[in-house]
């Protein structure tokens, strides 16, 4: 299947310093992808150049197939909301949304019913002929997403479209925009740095560093099969150990470094024997500290030296602070030389093998 | 024992109070006299002149004073200013729009050396200036045969002093609106880019609604100065009665031919000019609060 929009081999500096660093990417059409990754990674960069703001140094943007290097902004078929909405202040919502028909030179009446149908989609029937200044900022957002789309883009880029907007509010928005954009069935990317977000609204996630794209897949994918070091960090709650090879059912028979990470999930926690699924498997630990997290409880254990975390139900009887405990771990990302791999417990197949 | 420490602290209660009272009482002092200087000195140094002036014009009464109104070359430098400042503003707002929408708008090589170098009218003798024209296109100048056979006189001739002018009352513009664009960001016009409108209509439709009010603020700023300019317009103007005096210059003839009457006569408009253009200032000042009241929030 052809892309919808294709990034070959991307090149970008600003002065001296290298914004995208050979960018390769490819985005199905339909799709809604979210562009993650730690400030200054080089995502408003990557979202600018496709829409023509920005410049690539080098390398080519296709957008249907088509390379648009040296078509106008305008002329790409995206639109773009901006982190700040850059709503026209001295235009009223409906004369914002018609901005865009306007300067393509539509009919009045489809202008007008076209702004219609999107102050209907967008739940501001009563408020459309108010100013940006009197909305509040879910309201901008949501005018600045219907302004992008007035025209019928192919594309829609959304910078940090929740960044300015309270938890609350933006959970709700969440969820409008991804059911939104997919009854719309416009491709569409946007950028945030919050990982639970670009996980619950994404279909697909790309990462960046450092203006590198790290990791491409679905959040499943990024989540359970970390290719890179940084994406095994980024995501998730990482803690960080040393050398994993001293925990039972991780040795390791050559020498040198293994560093690992031990996500909170990948460990399990019993008061004794019975309350574990293969007790020769498992470590022995002393719980350090317990933090209650609502839906369940989060168990600091030192097992050899090292804290590990684990989450715990909060149906199974209560951890003491100081108790021993059980410790199974089930699996580890190890990253030994600039890969990411899971290392699975051996201990655990080779129970199930005696039992 | 214990009553005496009480009564103590009653007194030295009582006399805190006392020399607070005096502290006041001196304070409220210094106040009115500040406040008494401080209107000595503006009805000495503004309010004297204006009321001077007006008397002086009308020492002669109404008719003198219409005479010198309506006098041929009194008329005429009225023209010439107004010529020279009309066509110093229009121009200057194209500059000062090309200038500052170059200075926001655009990253380029040389932009802190250009934005510096728009200040320079601000910090040169109008003198100089007046005089570097009569350089660049007096006798002295290289191109001067080149303009005497085309036939166009530049120093001491309207045209240069309207150069003049517009050289002195460059800044004006630019400088009001380079903070207003500065703070309003480029997001609004990629918003439009992006939405496929062009340059002109980006300017028109995004731009231009948006620094309306700091526009007209320049232009007000900027007639003030280009009516009452005498250094540099005295310097290139010649001074030829009813063909290159301006107002100002106008007075000042008058005034050395001990004609005093006539020139205050003619103050005495550029007086009601000026005071015409501080209520239209304070006018778009007001406007300009309000309207930065009213977009308070930023982050549109
Ligand atoms: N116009 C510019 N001039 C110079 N450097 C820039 C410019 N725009 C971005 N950069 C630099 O390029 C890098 C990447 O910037 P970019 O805005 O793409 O990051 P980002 O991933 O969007 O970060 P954030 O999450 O903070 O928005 C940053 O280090 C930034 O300082
Ligand atoms: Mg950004």
């Amino acid at each position: 299947m052809a892309y919808e929009v294709e990034l070959r081999n991307i090149d970008k500096h600003y002065g001296d310093f290298k914004a995208s660093d050979h960018v390769n990417f490819g985005v199905n059409r339909g799709r809604l992808i979210g562009l993650l990754g730690p400030s200054g990674s080089g995502k408003t960069t990557i979202l600018r150049m496709i829409a023509g703001l920005e410049r690539p140094d080098s390398g080519d943007i296709l957008i249907d197939g088509q390379r648009v290097n040296n078509l106008a902004p305008g002329k790409r078929g995206i639109g773009f909301v901006f982190q700040n909405y850059a709503l026209f202040r001295h235009m009223t919502v409906r004369e914002n949304i018609a901005f865009g028909l306007k300067v393509q030179k539509e009919g009045k009446q489809k202008i007008r019913s076209r702004v219609d149908e999107l102050t209907h989609l967008i739940g501001l029937d009563k408020f459309a002929d108010r100013y940006p200044m009197q909305l509040s900022v879910g309201q901008r957002q949501r005018v600045a997403f219907a302004r992008a789309l007035a025209p019928s883009p192919r594309l829609l880029l959304l910078d940090e479209p929740f960044a300015a907007i309270d938890a609350k509010v933006r959970k709700e928005l969440r969820g409008w925009l991804r059911e939104t954009i997919h009854k719309l069935g416009i491709t569409s990317i946007f950028v945030t740095h919050d990982q639970d977000e670009a996980v619950e609204v994404a279909d697909d996630i790309i990462i960046t560093n450092k203006g590198r794209v790290e990791q491409t897949g679905t959040p499943a994918e990024i989540y359970q099969l970390p290719r890179t070091p940084f994406v095994a960090d980024f995501i998730g709650e990482s803690v960080h150990v040393p050398d994993y090879t001293v925990f039972k059912g991780f040795e390791a028979g050559e020498d040198g470094a293994h560093p690992g990470i031990i996500r909170p999930e990948f460990v399990e926690i019993g008061l004794n024997d019975k309350e574990i699924a293969m007790p020769l498997a498992a470590e022995h630990g002393i719980v350090r500290a317990t933090y209650f997290r609502g839906s369940s409880v989060e168990a600091h254990v030192e097992v050899k030296g090292q804290i590990l975390k684990a989450g715990r139900s909060l149906e199974k009887p209560p951890l003491q602070e100081g108790a021993e405990v059980r410790v199974l771990i089930h699996r580890i990302l190890s990253f030994g030389d600039g890969k990411a791999e899971t290392v699975e417990n051996k201990s655990k197949r080779k129970e199930s093998v005696v039992i | 024992m214990a009553v005496s420490v009480t009564r103590n602290r009653f007194l030295s209660a009582d006399f805190e109070a006392k020399q607070q009272r005096t502290s006041v009482s001196s304070e409220i002092f210094v106040k009115w006299l500040l406040i008494f200087l401080g209107a000595a000195f503006l009805f000495v140094m503004l309010i004297l002149p204006l009321v001077l002036v007006g008397f002086e014009a009308l020492a002669k009464g109404w008719d003198a004073y219409l005479a010198a109104l309506t006098e041929p070359f009194a008329r005429k430098a009225f023209l010439l200013t107004a010529e020279a400042t009309v066509i110093a503003v229009l121009l200057n707002v194209v500059f000062g729009l090309a200038s500052a929408w170059l200075l926001t708008k655009f990253d380029f090589r040389g932009k802190a050396v250009l934005g510096s170098l728009i200040d320079l009218p601000f910090a040169i003798s109008p003198v100089v200036a007046g005089l570097f024209f009569i350089m660049l296109f007096g006798r002295m100048s290289p191109i001067y045969q080149t303009l005497q056979d085309l036939h166009v006189a530049v120093v001491f001739a309207v045209p240069g002093i309207i150069l003049a002018t517009v050289f002195v009352t460059f800044p004006f513009i630019t400088r009001e609106l380079v903070p207003v664009m500065e703070a309003q960001g480029r997001s609004e016009e990629e918003a439009a880019a992006t939405m496929g409108a062009g340059g002109w209509t980006i300017f028109r439709r995004v731009t231009l609604p948006n620094i309306k009010w700091g526009l007209i603020y320049g232009i007000i700023l900027c007639t003030a100065r280009a009516m009452g300019e005498f250094g540099a317009v005295s310097v290139v103007s010649g001074h030829i009665r009813g063909k290159t005096n301006t107002l100002p210059l106008h007075i000042e003839i008058l005034y050395n031919e001990y004609n005093f009457t006539a020139a205050f006569a003619v103050a005495s408009i550029l007086v009601f000019l000026a005071i015409l253009i501080l209520v239209l200032r304070n006018l778009v000042e007001w406007k300009l609060e309000r309207k930065s009241e009213r977009s308070g929030n930023h982050g549109l």
